[in-house]
């Protein structure tokens, strides 16, 4: 028991959760009986006894859990080995619960962890959708419903649709560029290990006084500065979140940018590659904006500070321009790594080339571009100045066109092809082709600044992001976890559940958000337990899907764990695909390769005669590629 | 891909287009309209409801043609044509909807001006917001209300205030919305031209009420509308409530005429919004309902409950429900006027 609180893991984490917790804690109390101030008695935003420990106590974990032993015995002068791999790689499944430094332990944890969160995020979803199938309340009071869609959606959102993207990028991307880690290992697991501690945040606001932050995910202040103790949770677990996505970006930039094989240049990278640098662009760039000011919030809100109280001479718009400068370009980081993995999807299981594959990838780098030219186009109503409503209009409509292109080239790959219809990934990739472009479609609506003051505010927004997030992003980490599974688990998952999964999954999806336009339009506001009774058909009929797409979810779960321990086992290149990661065994070996493969051509030559991307070590005279023993991937044993 | 097939495909995409459009059209997607407004968004509304269905209808078909002629039969492993691009494609697919997407931005933006354009001989009405209620000033008429009544064919502008948190006013007919942001005064302007009852319905959510924040709205002829600002204010010269009452301060004294204008302070201020209280006829439930609560309550406390609402907490609602603006936005007057009309409705029910 001393050992193990000894040595870095969860026993270890545990104990530096309490003490930093317990530090926090003593802090406050000794500095407010110091002030003469009463000790417990606040007022309900502020609780530092509580907010101090929520920073301390996670730091504390992450120290005990060992993400900073080696920088610490670095920094203090003691002896380190910079090549130490005593935390690479998995031998069992509990070296999943550990710091690890090697990419692919880290890919796996990041998915399944943000798959975690996203079936508590659906949980709460079919809550809501049982509270909305009449109007009137029925289930929750309306106080907890603004607690449970708010949690919704900062699950979803921060825990769920961007890390999952970087969890499968942590897995594939360092495989595709012929690369054998990320650039900076120690900060990929210190990554990783912030990502449950934001999700257990938003989650622990359920139990403090208050209830759950329930200003939406959007956080508006005055309304979240005057808000309860659960909105600070809020506002730190997006700190958390933040800081992890902004390390992993920088890690996937630096690794993109330096450790591509020879051979690999730009022109050569998988367009998930270049997905992944166009996201990383942005989320260095962008995400610092909301963490600073959710900062602001929780300052105004435990300091006293002035930043959003009008009353004081703050400003209340200038909060919605910056999150939404974070924001608006957070739904691209949420969408381009979904793009590069339909493109990779697409490509393999059509035996096509990629059409117009530097126009995809120009594409994507205009996107980037466009996108920090657009973010107040979700606040043409909101009282701003009005002059930058048609400027951001334009820009808005613009953006449609770089999107445009890649749905065409899709399209184009798909013509003269050989369509494995059969594959659940291929089958995700064209349905999210199918409800992605009505979610184009109404954002460009959405864009027009007439149409958007009628319908702001309302469920056609909420049908408009859940076309892009469900029917865009969604459906791209479905396709992507059904491409990648054999690849990361050894095992083949059931083509016949999945295709069950898929089936089930764009029925509810369209049944669910479809309606939702219509009734948005009409004049149902979003954000509301009750609604006028004219809407409570639809809401009924709404519900139903919701549930039918909540229980396809179940049989996705199944076929993950049950495929990951009982399937068969996977070949090395299943779909007989053509970039890096799959010429190796599944899952790969330790450090990928056992020495560093040569790129000599595109990534997409299907029906290319002789054409190669790369060739392995030890492949040079088209011989089989010998791999050493693979290792052992979570519980395939 | 033969000329044929090409001919047959654009022939596919435009029939597609022609289906959707006519049974989409067929719909009024935004409800009644109500307004000179509403026309001009719903007229921008089907001309991109028919564009999308183009740009649907191209993607469909691609989409659909590729399914059905490429599809892989089984065991088949052979790959596809390596087509790597054709740039005059790539170019007309960048240059099309670049073109489409200006020109939609450039009608969008004469719509825009159009629904923005200012009458000279508008109403003016001063909107104020606050949890969970709204208020409705006519300046040249000397009104309140919190009804909205506004006359048919004649252009309103609204000049918005917020007390506590944002919210957004909206009226679904017109189609016109617009935040209402404490700090700011924010305007928008409306032509009903379509007698009616409708609602003012708050969009941005503002609490734990924010569903439920809504006012009635009527469009009536200008003969009703002058009609019912006479009768307004005689009710108020008459009830000695609001601004008024110091004047009438002799009168004040009494009891029972101090509780008039408490009822009418009751409702304006938007207590009924969240309360139920028998003698005002307000039913809601989000906060504690004042028949049972004050009961028990001295004029002092309830006093207290109002300017400092979570002194002391009614079981089942926590801290930070009630907006504790109303020390503000009431003066000492009124809060006695409120307090005396308090004590008196409920002193029966205990």
């Amino acid at each position: 028991m001393a050992a193990a609180l000894r040595t870095p893991g969860q026993p270890r984490a545990l104990l530096g959760a309490l003490l930093g917790g317990a530090f926090g804690f003593g802090l406050v109390v000794a500095l407010r009986a110091i002030s003469g101030l009463p000790i417990f008695d606040t007022d309900p935003t502020d609780y530092p006894h509580i907010v101090v420990p929520a920073v301390t106590a996670p730091l504390g974990y992450l120290v005990g859990l060992g993400c900073f032993d080696y920088w610490f015995r670095w920094a203090a002068g003691a002896p380190t080995v910079p090549d130490d791999h005593s935390q690479h790689g998995a031998h069992s499944w509990r070296d999943y619960f550990k710091f690890n430094t090697d990419h692919k332990v880290i890919g796996i944890q990041y998915v399944v962890t943000s798959f975690f969160f996203f079936f508590v995020g659906g949980a709460i979803a079919m809550v809501m959708r049982a509270e909305l199938a009449q109007p009137g309340t029925q289930i929750v009071d309306p106080g907890v419903f603004n607690g449970l869609f708010s949690t919704h959606a900062a699950l979803m959102i921060f825990v769920f649709v961007i890390p999952v993207f970087a969890g499968l990028a942590n897995y594939v991307l360092p495989l595709m560029i012929g690369a054998p880690d990320m650039a900076f290992p120690r900060l990929n697991g210190l990554s990783f290990w912030m990502l449950p501690i934001a999700g257990v945040l938003f989650l622990t606001s359920f139990l403090v006084p208050g209830g759950a932050f329930d200003a939406g995910w959007t956080g508006y202040a005055p309304l979240s500065t005057g808000a309860p103790l659960g909105q600070s949770f809020f506002n730190l677990g997006v700190q958390f979140a933040g800081a992890s996505s902004v390390a992993t970006a920088l890690n996937f930039l630096v690794t993109i940018i330096t450790m591509r094989a020879p051979g690999m240049n730009f022109w050569r990278l998988p367009l998930l590659v270049w997905a992944n640098l166009s996201t990383s662009l942005l989320v260095v760039a962008a995400t610092p904006f909301i963490a600073g000011v959710q900062f602001m919030v929780l300052f105004d809100r435990a300091l006293d500070t002035n930043f959003f109280q009008p009353d004081a001479g703050g400003d209340v718009i200038s909060y919605q321009h910056i999150f939404w400068f974070y924001s608006h370009p957070a739904v691209y980081i949420m969408m381009l790594p979904g793009f590069g993995i339909i493109s990779e999807v697409i490509s393999t299981h059509s035996r096509k080339p990629i059409f117009g594959y530097r126009l995809m990838a120009l594409a994507l780098i205009g996107i980037v571009v466009l996108s920090y030219t657009v973010w107040a186009h979700h606040m043409f109503v909101s009282g701003m100045f009005s002059w930058l409503r048609v400027p951001m209009m334009i820009t808005t409509l613009l953006i449609a066109v770089p999107t445009g292109i890649k749905v065409f080239s899709w399209l184009g790959t798909l013509f003269g092809s050989v369509m494995h219809l059969y594959s659940t990934a291929m089958l995700f990739s064209l349905g999210f082709i199918v409800t992605f472009t009505i979610g184009g479609i109404s954002g460009v609506m959405l864009g027009m600044v007439p149409i958007d003051i009628h319908v702001s505010d309302t469920y056609f927004i909420v049908a408009h992001i859940h076309f892009v997030l469900f029917g865009g992003s969604v459906f791209t980490i479905f396709a992507g976890v059904y491409h990648w599974f054999p690849k990361m688990t050894g095992r083949m998952y059931d083509e016949r559940l999945g295709r069950v999964h898929f089936w089930l999954t764009t029925v509810g999806m369209l049944g669910s958000f479809i309606p939702m336009h219509w009734i948005g339009m009409e004049g149902m506001p979003r954000r509301v337990a009750d609604y006028s009774a004219q809407f409570g058909d639809w809401n009924l009929i709404i519900s139903c899907f919701a549930f039918l797409l909540g229980a396809a979810q179940l049989i996705f779960l199944y076929n993950m764990i049950v495929s990951w321990r009982f399937g068969p086992r996977a070949p090395g290149n299943p779909w007989r695909a053509k970039t890096i990661e799959w010429q190796v065994s599944s899952p790969p070996p330790i450090f990928n390769f056992p020495d560093i493969p040569r790129v000599v051509g595109g990534p997409y030559e299907f029906g290319v005669p002789g054409a190669k991307h790369a060739i392995m070590p030890g492949d040079e005279e088209g011989a089989d590629v010998k791999q050493p023993e693979p290792t052992v991937a979570g519980s395939a044993t | 891909m033969t000329r044929a097939t090409l001919v047959r495909m654009v022939g596919a995409m435009l029939a597609l287009t022609v289906v959707i459009s006519v049974v989409m059209l067929q719909f009024d997607w935004n409800g009644v309209a109500g307004s000179t407004e509403a026309d001009e968004i719903d007229l921008l509304l089907d001309v991109m409801i028919v564009l999308s269905s183009f740009v649907y209808s191209i993607v469909l078909v691609m989409l659909g043609y590729s399914i059905w002629r490429y599809r892989a039969k089984p065991g088949d492993e052979s790959d596809g044509e390596p087509i790597h691009g054709n740039t005059k494609l790539e170019i007309a697919w960048t240059m099309i909807p670049t073109v489409i997407v200006l020109t939609a931005a450039a009608y969008s933006w004469v719509i825009l001006d159009r629904i923005e354009a200012r009458e000279p001989d508008r109403l003016q009405v001063d909107v104020t917001a606050q949890q969970f209620a709204w208020r409705f000033e006519y300046p040249d008429q000397q009104v309140t209300s919190t009804e909205l009544h506004v006359p048919v064919d004649r252009q309103v502008e609204f000049s918005m205030q917020a007390l506590d948190v944002i919210h957004s006013f909206w009226v679904p007919e017109w189609r016109m919305k617009k935040d209402v942001v404490p700090g700011l005064t924010t305007h928008i302007t409306a032509t009903p031209d379509r007698e009616g009852n409708y609602s003012v319905v708050c969009t941005e959510l503002c609490g734990i009420g924010h569903a439920t924040m809504r006012a009635p709205v009527v469009v009536e002829t200008q003969e009703e509308f002058d009609a019912w600002i006479a009768e307004q204010e005689g009710e108020e010269g008459a009830g000695g409530a609001g601004g008024p009452a110091g004047e009438a301060g002799g009168a004040a004294e009494e009891p029972s005429e101090e509780a008039a204008a408490g009822e009418q302070i009751f409702t304006e201020s938007g207590c009924s919004g969240c309360h139920t209280l028998a003698a005002a006829g307000s039913t809601a439930d989000i906060g504690p309902d004042l028949d049972e609560v004050l009961a028990q309550r001295t004029p002092d406390e309830i006093e207290q409950s109002i300017v400092d609402p979570d002194s002391q907490l009614s079981p089942g609602f926590g801290a930070g429900i009630m907006p504790d603006t109303f020390s503000d936005s009431l003066d000492e007057e009124q809060l006695k006027a409120l307090v005396a009309y308090l004590t008196d409705s409920t002193a029966g029910t205990k």
